[in-house]
């Protein structure tokens, strides 16, 4: 039985909130170490042919999801050029926090001098954690219950030894300083959520690996969320897809974007300038949020944008921004999400196995 | 450094965030909340983070909770504001290292206590890679 969309209903609720908001800052990371694909191909399988992912970045020794949102966040704030205590709230989305209880937003705000007076916490939802805290520091702003909310996205996705994972897994993530939309850079639109209770994807709390089923995580997983997610905010919005200059979608592997993609209307130079996940893999949370952020570093005023996550168990949220005026200036301010990924220093399996915690000193 | 040591040091540790005497016009760092010199009563003092390699080492046995690491550069790093200070290097080999290099200050993983313990996040500092460097065309 096919699941009802949600395109066609009149009664899904605002697409955005009450006060005009935005993007006033945003930021990206991506660690400078690269595992070519071929490696665990290698080691694995005695298979020396291309993969799908040329390359995945890997976290450095003492990298993990506190120490990239901090960079996420300070490249945020050069670009916003606010006081960080102006920022009321610092949500982190991810699915590898080094604490199961003891949050990330907390550091992150003492970090970058945003704390005591600010709401700070975690979310998890597989890869749609970064923009499920868009979403809410969206609604936030909008409330005006504060004057500016930081949302960050970012991963350091793990795999277990010899899984397909260890072929896309990948680390990075991006952040957002959302805001009123007088200030912003980019202007949101409209915002659409789409989720089911989906098992394509998992892990429990004990386990050091995810599972998955291959069975759910194309059709039912991936692309009937984001299809739905994107058809259902094009209908709210009457906008179509050449309406916009640039789309991105969380990439999983390279195949699913440009398929999804292609299905709704969006020509393969209007997916380019978001385009990662060949060179840097899957950055789960950081996935569709480091998209976003590599179309904003290119982005001119006056085009409109649309970016769209998904996260296993599972769900899409898909947002249009128009971007104004202020987006060259400040992009300026810090160094482009591509000369990350640009800087890399390449991993053999050992030291991969090493950086990922795969291996310790005994 | 004991937990309760760490947990008043943080904002010192995480961002740089030193202490300035008015009467010398001096930063200072650790920030202390007298001047060393006159013993006026000092103010929070943000350092930039940008500083340059006074000199280093590369230490291939680290003690304990920091054995993960090794081997890692420990520098002494000028800062752009004066105070001399020393700290680990990150995402650097050894080998590109000289007198005088720039860095730019990161926060990142010091120590790992392991799985009942904490995680202690600290400065340290790497060739600019972050806002200081000019965007590519
Ligand atoms: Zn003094």
């Amino acid at each position: 039985m096919a699941r009802a969309g949600i395109a066609g209903e009149e009664t899904g609720g605002p697409t955005r909130p009450g006060l005009e908001v935005g993007i006033v800052g945003y930021g990206a990371y991506v660690p400078r170490y690269r595992l070519p694909t071929t490696e665990p191909a290698r080691v694995w399988n005695g298979c020396r042919a291309p993969q799908p992912i040329r390359e995945l970045s890997v976290p450095g020794l003492d990298e993990d999801v506190v120490t990239m949102s901090i960079e996420i966040a300070r490249n945020a704030l050069t670009r916003a050029g606010i006081a960080p205590k102006d920022v009321g709230a610092v949500w982190v989305g991810s699915g590898s926090h080094p604490y199961a209880v003891k949050p990330t937003g907390t550091l992150v705000a003492e970090a970058i001098g945003a704390a005591p007076a600010t709401l700070a916490a975690d979310l998890q939802f597989a890869c749609k954690a970064g923009t499920e805290a868009m979403q809410a520091s969206f609604g936030l702003v909008g409330a005006a219950m504060a004057r500016y909310a930081l949302a960050v996205g970012v991963d350091t996705a793990r795999s277990r030894p010899g899984d397909t994972l260890e072929l896309t897994a990948g680390a990075g993530g991006a952040g957002f300083v959302v805001g009123p939309a007088a200030e912003s850079l980019a202007v949101l639109e409209g915002c659409v959520s789409y989720v089911s209770d989906t098992p394509d994807f998992w892990r429990r709390a004990a386990a050091a690996y995810p599972s998955h089923a291959g069975r759910f995580s194309g059709e039912p997983g991936y692309f009937h969320h984001i299809l739905e997610a994107t058809r259902a905010l094009l209908h709210r919005l009457g906008a179509e897809a050449g309406d916009f200059a640039h789309a991105t979608f969380h990439q999983p592997n390279p195949k699913f974007s440009e398929r999804v993609g292609k299905e709704l209307g969006f020509s393969r130079a209007k997916l380019r300038a978001g385009s990662l996940v060949d060179r840097i893999g899957n950055a789960y949370a950081g996935s569709a949020l480091l998209g976003l952020a590599a179309v904003l570093d290119v982005a001119r005023p006056g085009e409109r944008i649309l970016a769209v996550s998904y996260g296993s168990g599972a769900g899409s949220d898909a947002f249009s921004f128009r971007v104004g005026d202020r987006i060259e200036d400040r992009m300026a301010l810090v160094r482009p999400t591509r000369d990350y990924i640009a800087e890399r220093v390449e991993l053999d399996y050992a030291m991969y196995a090493r950086h990922s915690g795969k291996i310790a000193r005994g | 450094m004991d937990g309760a040591r760490q947990w008043r040091t943080r904002a010192a540790r995480y961002s740089l965030l030193g202490a300035y005497c008015g009467r010398c016009d001096k930063p200072e760092f650790p920030p202390r909340p007298r001047c060393p010199r006159c013993g006026h009563e000092t103010t929070e003092f943000a350092f930039s983070g940008r500083g340059t390699v006074y000199s280093y080492s590369v230490v291939r046995q680290g003690p304990d909770g920091f054995a993960d690491q090794v081997p890692y550069v420990v520098a002494l790093v000028a800062l752009e504001e004066g105070p001399l200070l020393a700290a680990q290097l990150t995402d650097v080999e050894p080998g590109e290292l000289r007198i005088g290099q720039p860095v730019e200050m990161v926060t990142r993983r010091l120590r790992d206590d392991g799985p009942q313990g904490t995680v202690l996040y600290s400065y340290k500092f790497r060739p600019p890679r972050g806002w200081q460097t000019a965007p590519s065309g």
